[in-house]
C-alpha cells in the first residue's frame, strides 16, 4: 500500500513551505500532491517555484502530480487551470469539472489523470464515466464510508486505483467568502494575507468551548483530526491502494513513519494511534470510515 | 432594454397547494421533488407522490407553464436504483425537464429517456464555462444553475463561453457554501445534502431552555444561545455563533435571504435565461409573496420603460418573508466575500 501527502492546504511563508518539502524528499511517502487548491490569492509559491518543488521530489524518487484549484470563479483561475494541465511533465488531479473536463477534451486528451476527492464522484456508474475520459486513480470523498467505497468498487467492474483520505483535518466546505478576512473584518480582496499567521489554520468553538471547526480561508476544515491509523487492519483488509495523508502544521514527517511503520507491521495500529495523538493538533475522529457523523472516533477492539 | 427572451421565472413548490400558488401568481416553471433522499430538500411533509405529481403536471401545463423535477442528491451503489426509478417517475409524469448533479445519473436519463430536457443542478458545483461545458459535451445539458459564488463579471464572462442557458439564484435562504461543496451537515450529524438532501436535519435538533438562555443543539454540538427575548433560530449549522479567538459571533454567515431583485436589469442584459427562487420548505403564503413580487418585476422590465424602477412595497413585502428580516446581495456584492 503507497502513502501519499496530499496537497498542502493552508498557507504558509514561503521559506517554510520550500524547508517543508524539502524535509519530504526524505520521508517514507511514495506520492506527493503539489500545488494551492484552496485560494487563488495565496502566491507565496507561483506555479514556477511549485514545478521546482516537483522536480525535487522527482529527483528524490517521488511520483508527483499536480493538484488543480477546488473553487474556479475568474478567467484567471482558468489561466492558472490551464497552465497545470499543458506542463507537459507531471500528472494533474480534477479538483472541479472544468478541470476535468479540459484533460479530457482537445486534440490529445490526458490518459492518465487523477479524479480528486471534490468532484463528487459517489457511484459506479459515475466512476465509470471519468474511468473512460482517462482517470486512472480516484479519490473518494471523504465523507464516503469503507462500505461505501466497497460497494462502488465491487459495482465498478473495473480496475482504477483507489485513494483514500486517510490522516488529516477533514476539509469540508469551501466558498466565495474567506472566513479568515472575515474574522478580521477585511474584504477577501484586502485580507492583508492573514492565513500566513495560521499553520494548521484558525480554531472555531462552540460557545460552551467544544472545539468544532478550523477556519482555512475559504476553506472550514473539522477541528478534530480525522485519521485511520487505528482502522488500518481494515483498510488493507480491503485493498485500497493509497492512503492520503494532509499535511499539518508540526509532526506531518513524524505522522508519515507512524503510518508506514504499522502498515509494514512494525507497530499496532492500536499503538500507532496512542502515539500520534500528542503530535496532533486536536483530537482524533473516524467517524466518516464507520458510516457515522465525521466528527465521531470510534475504537475497534 | 428588452432581452432577446423573456427570463424565465422558476418557482419552489414543496407541496402541492404551493404548486399551484405559484402558478396562480406567475411562475413560468415550478421545481419539486419526491417525497425520499433523490432531492435536496428532503424534509418531512414536504414534497410529491406520483398521485401529486400527476395532478401537479396538470394543472402547471394547462396554463402553459413548466414542471422541472430536482433529482440532484449523489446516489451510492447501494440506492442507484432509487434514484433511477425517480428518474423514470418524473420522465412518465410527462415533466419539461430534470435537475441533476451526478455524471452516472445524467448518462442514464440520455440513454433511456433521450428527448428529456436536462439542467444542471446548482449541486453540480459549476462555477466556470469550462465545467458547464462538460456537462454539455457528455450529457446534452440544456441549462445550468451556478452557485451562489460568482461576481455578475463573472456570470457575464461565463455566459458568453457556454452554449448552454444560465439559471441563478434570485431570492432565499442563502447557502455561503459553494452547494454541492459542501459536507458540514455530514460531519456533524452523518446527514448531508449531497447524499441524503437534508442539512442540518430537524431530528438531530434539540430546544433547550437553560439558565444561560435557549439554546440550540445540532447532534448534541451546540450551535447558538439565545438570551431572553432574542427570536431563536433554526440551528442552521453554517449559521450559529461561534467563538473565534475569544470573540463570539457569526462567524461563517448570519442568518439573512439573498435577494437580487435590485440587480434584474444587470441579470437580463448579461443574458441570464431564468432566475430561480429558493424555499420548497416554505409555505405556499411565502410562494404567494415572493412570486407575486418577482413576477411584476420582470414584467416592468420586459416592458422595456426606461429607467427600471423598483417599488418600495416590493422589498418590504420580501423582506417580511427574508429569514433573519434582512436579505443580502450575497457573491454579487464584493464585501460580502
Amino acid at each position: 500500500m503507497k502513502l501519499a501527502l496530499g496537497p498542502l492546504l493552508y498557507y504558509w511563508p514561503r521559506q517554510s513551505t520550500l524547508a517543508f518539502y524539502a524535509d519530504m524528499a526524505e520521508a517514507p511517502v511514495d506520492i506527493v500532491y503539489l500545488g494551492e487548491t484552496v485560494c487563488s490569492r495565496r502566491h507565496e509559491l507561483r506555479l514556477p517555484d511549485w514545478l521546482e518543488v516537483a522536480e525535487m521530489l522527482a529527483a528524490a524518487g517521488k511520483e508527483v502530480v499536480l493538484s488543480s484549484q477546488v473553487l474556479v470563479e475568474s478567467e484567471s483561475d482558468l489561466k492558472t487551470l490551464r497552465r497545470i494541465i499543458d506542463n507537459g511533465r507531471f500528472r494533474v488531479e480534477a479538483n472541479d469539472m472544468g478541470a476535468a473536463h479540459l484533460l479530457s477534451g482537445g486534440d490529445s486528451p490526458a490518459r492518465n489523470w487523477i479524479a480528486g476527492p471534490t468532484l463528487n464522484i459517489f457511484n459506479p456508474a459515475t466512476l465509470g464515466i471519468f474511468a473512460d475520459l482517462g482517470a486512472t486513480r480516484w479519490v473518494a470523498p471523504p465523507e464516503m464510508s469503507r462500505q461505501q467505497i466497497a460497494e462502488l468498487r465491487a459495482g465498478l467492474g473495473r480496475d482504477i486505483e483507489v485513494e483514500i483520505f486517510a490522516h488529516g483535518r477533514l476539509p469540508l466546505a469551501y466558498s466565495a467568502r474567506c472566513f479568515t478576512a472575515r474574522h478580521y473584518n477585511l474584504q477577501k480582496d484586502s485580507c492583508e494575507f492573514r492565513c500566513l499567521e495560521f499553520a494548521d489554520g484558525i480554531p472555531l468553538k462552540t460557545r460552551e468551548g467544544a472545539p468544532f471547526l478550523t477556519l482555512n480561508g475559504i476553506q472550514t476544515q473539522s477541528a478534530h483530526v480525522h485519521t485511520l491509523l487505528a482502522d488500518l487492519p481494515a483498510v488493507v483488509a480491503d485493498g485500497l491502494d493509497i492512503l492520503r495523508i494532509s499535511p499539518q502544521g508540526d509532526n506531518t514527517g513524524q505522522i508519515i513513519q507512524l503510518f508506514r511503520n504499522a502498515l509494514d507491521g512494525l507497530v499496532p495500529p492500536l499503538d500507532a494511534l496512542q502515539d500520534a495523538i500528542p503530535l496532533l493538533p486536536e483530537a482524533p475522529c473516524n467517524g466518516f470510515w464507520h458510516g457515522r457523523p465525521g466528527v465521531e472516533q470510534l475504537v475497534i477492539h | 432594454m428588452t432581452p432577446a427572451r423573456p427570463i424565465e421565472l422558476v418557482c419552489p413548490a414543496g407541496s402541492l397547494p404551493a404548486l399551484k400558488t405559484a402558478v396562480d401568481h406567475g411562475a413560468d416553471c415550478v421545481y419539486l421533488g419526491f417525497k425520499d433522499a433523490t432531492n435536496a430538500r428532503n424534509f418531512s411533509g414536504l414534497n410529491f407522490d406520483d398521485k401529486a405529481i400527476a395532478e401537479g403536471v396538470r394543472y402547471a401545463q394547462q396554463r402553459g407553464r413548466k414542471v422541472l423535477v430536482a433529482l440532484n442528491t449523489y446516489p451510492q451503489a447501494d440506492n442507484w436504483k432509487n434514484w433511477t426509478t425517480a428518474v423514470d417517475r418524473a420522465a412518465e409524469a410527462g415533466v419539461d425537464a430534470i435537475i441533476l448533479a451526478d455524471p452516472g445519473l445524467m448518462a442514464y436519463a440520455r440513454k433511456v429517456h433521450p428527448t428529456l430536457r436536462l439542467h444542471l443542478s446548482v449541486q453540480g458545483s459549476a462555477t466556470s464555462y469550462d465545467a458547464v461545458n462538460f456537462y454539455h459535451r457528455h450529457f446534452g445539458i440544456s441549462r445550468a444553475v451556478l452557485p451562489r459564488v460568482l461576481s455578475l463579471a463573472q456570470v457575464e464572462q461565463l455566459i458568453a463561453h457556454t452554449p448552454v442557458e444560465i439559471e441563478v439564484f434570485g431570492f432565499g435562504g442563502l447557502c455561503v457554501m459553494v452547494e454541492g461543496r459542501c459536507a458540514l451537515s455530514a460531519y456533524a450529524t452523518g446527514e448531508s445534502p449531497n447524499c441524503q438532501g437534508a442539512c442540518s436535519p430537524g431530528k438531530h435538533v434539540r430546544w433547550e431552555q437553560t439558565p444561560k438562555g435557549m439554546e440550540t443543539r445540532l447532534n448534541g454540538i451546540l450551535i447558538d444561545r439565545f438570551a431572553d427575548g432574542e427570536r431563536a433560530g433554526y440551528p442552521t449549522l453554517c449559521k450559529g455563533r461561534f467563538d473565534v479567538n475569544g470573540e463570539t459571533y457569526y462567524a461563517i454567515e448570519e442568518p439573512t435571504s439573498l435577494n437580487t431583485l435590485e440587480l434584474l436589469p444587470e441579470l437580463a442584459r448579461i443574458g441570464i435565461s431564468a432566475i430561480k427562487i429558493e424555499g420548497r420548505q416554505r409555505s405556499p403564503a411565502y410562494v404567494a409573496q415572493v412570486t407575486q413580487v418577482w413576477r411584476a418585476a420582470i414584467d416592468r422590465l420586459q416592458q422595456g420603460k426606461q429607467p427600471f424602477r423598483i417599488e418600495p412595497a416590493w422589498m418590504a413585502d420580501l423582506n417580511k418573508v427574508s429569514e433573519g428580516q434582512s436579505h443580502t446581495l450575497g457573491a454579487y456584492y464584493r464585501p460580502w466575500k
